[in-house]
């Protein structure tokens, strides 16, 4: 198969097309440009509809409209446009409407700047929206791997009718590598029966998250848990490098890992017997990853783009069992192997 | 017996939760009339607001989606971009449509998004219980109003078929009154024309309608009809303010 050289942005907008995706709505931000400007120059000339709104709130309530009427959507934004879109995204998961949404991070909080962050950890995994709900939050660390996710996205999104966030860096939307754009089977979906496409022949669909009875609501609310719990229990993804015969564990996620996988060999050419968990779902967390290892796990350190935010899921899933610490560069600047090292040798002096 | 009136398809058989005296019926029914008479019910999709009229899908008996508040052209334009063959409209209030949701309704009309909106202009917030609207006349009371809308704090009220038909994606717009029988049969005839307007693929319609509240306004039904004929349409003069069959 054929290996193109492509920006991150850009392979992850044509691995979208290649997906399925009919329709994207966005509103420019730096730094994930490259993505709608592709898509304005290739969804007119194969099919598809690209439309640039008035502002992030109106991209993604369009995209409300258009995944309530059945088709593949997806938005994309960086830190500040996201946090703009989190109504939406909570109308979405209420009304439990499938789409992509992309976040290619950058520094907060505010305006902050347009250097590569990952300070946007809570707000993706948490739910920076109101209500109960949850996100899938696929995190790739290579842009082979987010071409590949791409195409997960808007499975598992048609597959759960439920939003699912692409969450990468300013790295790696800006970054070129060679990507594949492998062929693959297409995935057994529901129909998407309940879709507003005019009520000919059926009963009336209607896409709605307002349920004024609270009886309803909490009914509602147990349904998304189950659909939830579901999702923990299949969809859960992770990496583990080097882990074999490790006593120590760097975590960390999407560009991190990289860096800190650098740092682990280094690490390895000094005799320190260190592993990478790589965490690919950030929700669902891969908390079973640390059962692998938890046994023999002198201590765990996690190295993120910020003050530090996945730490808190490392250390739930380690439980207390073994030390956790944390190093992280917030700001947009990025941290060095080097860095890294440092933190691993200090872990291993004091566990 | 023969059958001399009766419930049109587009409605569907359901108590009603407007108060009396509220205009929200008589336009459910005339937007509903709309689409019987044009045979486009079963191709219709229907975007609910946030406010008093947040349930009109269980009204409306065709495909429905519930928008968030302001956000119903949003939601009917990604709507619209999926179904281009399809009938798609959005149902507004005043808080929804001329203070949260300025930029949607601004933007849809300037791309000429091919949608339907119909705007109920009552001049107040029904459903939370009476606040301020942008459409709130000068001097009118409301609870976050109470010694009178007052200009130096508060503004003057937003003209919206005024503001709307300097843009030229716009090919239809009019504004309409429901206090009596002419003009309930005026307003239906503007939204046919709105409808008509999409289905020809001419662009963005919209029909406002000044509409009573009797309830939120402190007035009699009858009163508060008095007060939309007298009152609110001095400031919001009724007519047609853009039509592009007449611009030809």
């Amino acid at each position: 198969m054929e290996k193109i050289l492509m920006k991150g942005n850009e392979a992850l907008a044509e691995a979208a097309i290649r997906a399925g995706c009919q329709c994207f709505f966005g509103y420019p931000i730096t730094p994930q440009s490259e993505l709608p400007a592709y898509l304005a120059r290739e969804m007119p000339k194969r099919g598809g509809v690209f439309l640039q709104a008035e502002s992030e709130v109106a991209a993604i309530n369009m995209v409300y409209g258009a995944a309530g009427a059945g088709a593949r959507v997806m938005t994309s934004s960086s830190s500040p446009g996201i946090s703009l879109k989190q109504e939406g995204i909570s109308y979405l998961c209420g009304a439990e409407l499938p789409c992509v949404i992309v976040n290619i991070m950058r520094g907060g909080p505010g305006l902050g700047d347009i250097q590569p962050a990952q300070s946007d950890y809570y707000q993706a995994t948490r739910g920076g929206g109101h209500g109960d709900y949850r996100t899938i939050v696929l995190a790739p660390s290579s842009v082979q791997e987010l071409v590949d996710l791409v195409y997960d996205a808007f499975d598992l999104a048609d597959l759960y009718r439920n939003p699912v966030m692409i969450l990468g860096d300013g790295i790696l939307g800006q970054m070129m590598e060679p990507v594949v754009f492998k062929e693959r089977p297409k995935r057994e979906l529901p129909p998407k029966d309940w879709a507003t496409t005019g009520m000919k022949n059926r009963k009336q669909n209607v896409i709605n998250s307002l349920y004024l009875d609270p009886v309803k609501l909490e009914e509602h609310n147990w349904k998304l848990y189950r659909k939830y719990k579901e999702i923990e229990e299949k969809e859960v993804r992770y990496e583990m490098i080097n882990c074999d015969d490790a006593d120590y564990f760097v975590v960390a996620y999407g560009i991190a890992a990289r860096i800190a996988l650098s740092a682990i060999e280094m690490a390895r050419e000094r005799g320190i017997k260190v592993g990478l968990i790589r965490p690919i779902t950030l929700w669902p967390y891969p908390a079973k990853a640390f059962e692998e290892v938890i046994s023999r796990a002198k201590a765990f350190l996690t190295v993120e783009l910020s003050l530090g935010q996945m730490v808190d899921d490392v250390k739930l899933s380690v439980n207390g069992r073994a030390p956790v610490y944390f190093y992280g560069r917030p700001g947009g600047m990025v941290f060095t192997a080097e860095e890294i090292l440092k933190e691993i040798e200090k872990m291993r002096g004091v566990a | 017996m023969k059958l001399v009136f009766e419930r049109p398809k587009s409605l569907q058989e359901t108590k009603t939760h407007y108060c009396p005296g509220c205009g929200h019926g008589v336009i459910h029914r005339l937007v509903a009339e709309v689409m019987d008479e044009l045979n486009i019910r079963e191709k219709t999709i229907g975007v609910a607001p946030v406010g008093c009229s947040v349930l009109a899908y269980n009204y409306f008996n065709c495909d429905m989606q519930q928008a968030a508040h302001g956000r119903a052209p949003a939601v009917a334009t990604g709507i619209k971009r999926v179904l281009p063959e399809n009938i798609v409209f959005a149902y507004q209030g005043d808080g929804d449509l001329a203070a949260i949701g300025t930029a949607e309704i601004i933007h849809a009309a300037a791309r000429g998004e091919n949608i339907t909106v119909i705007f109920v202009n009552n001049a107040i917030y029904g459903m939370t219980g009476g606040q301020m609207a942008p459409t709130t006349l000068l001097g009118q009371k409301t609870e976050t109003s109470p010694y009178g809308r007052n200009a130096q704090s508060a503004g003057y009220p937003i003209r919206v078929c005024e503001m709307l038909s300097t843009l030229d994606g716009v090919s239809y717009l009019a504004r309409a009154q429901v206090t009596d029988v002419k003009n309930i049969l005026r307003a239906k005839s503007y939204i046919k024309k709105a409808f008509e307007t999409q289905i020809n693929k001419k662009g963005f319609s919209l029909v406002e309608i000044l509409s009573p509240c009797p309830t939120n306004w402190g007035m009699s039904p009858s009163n508060a009809i008095f007060w939309v004929k007298n009152e609110m349409t001095k400031v919001f003069p009724p007519g047609i303010y853009k039509d592009w069959e007449e611009e030809r």
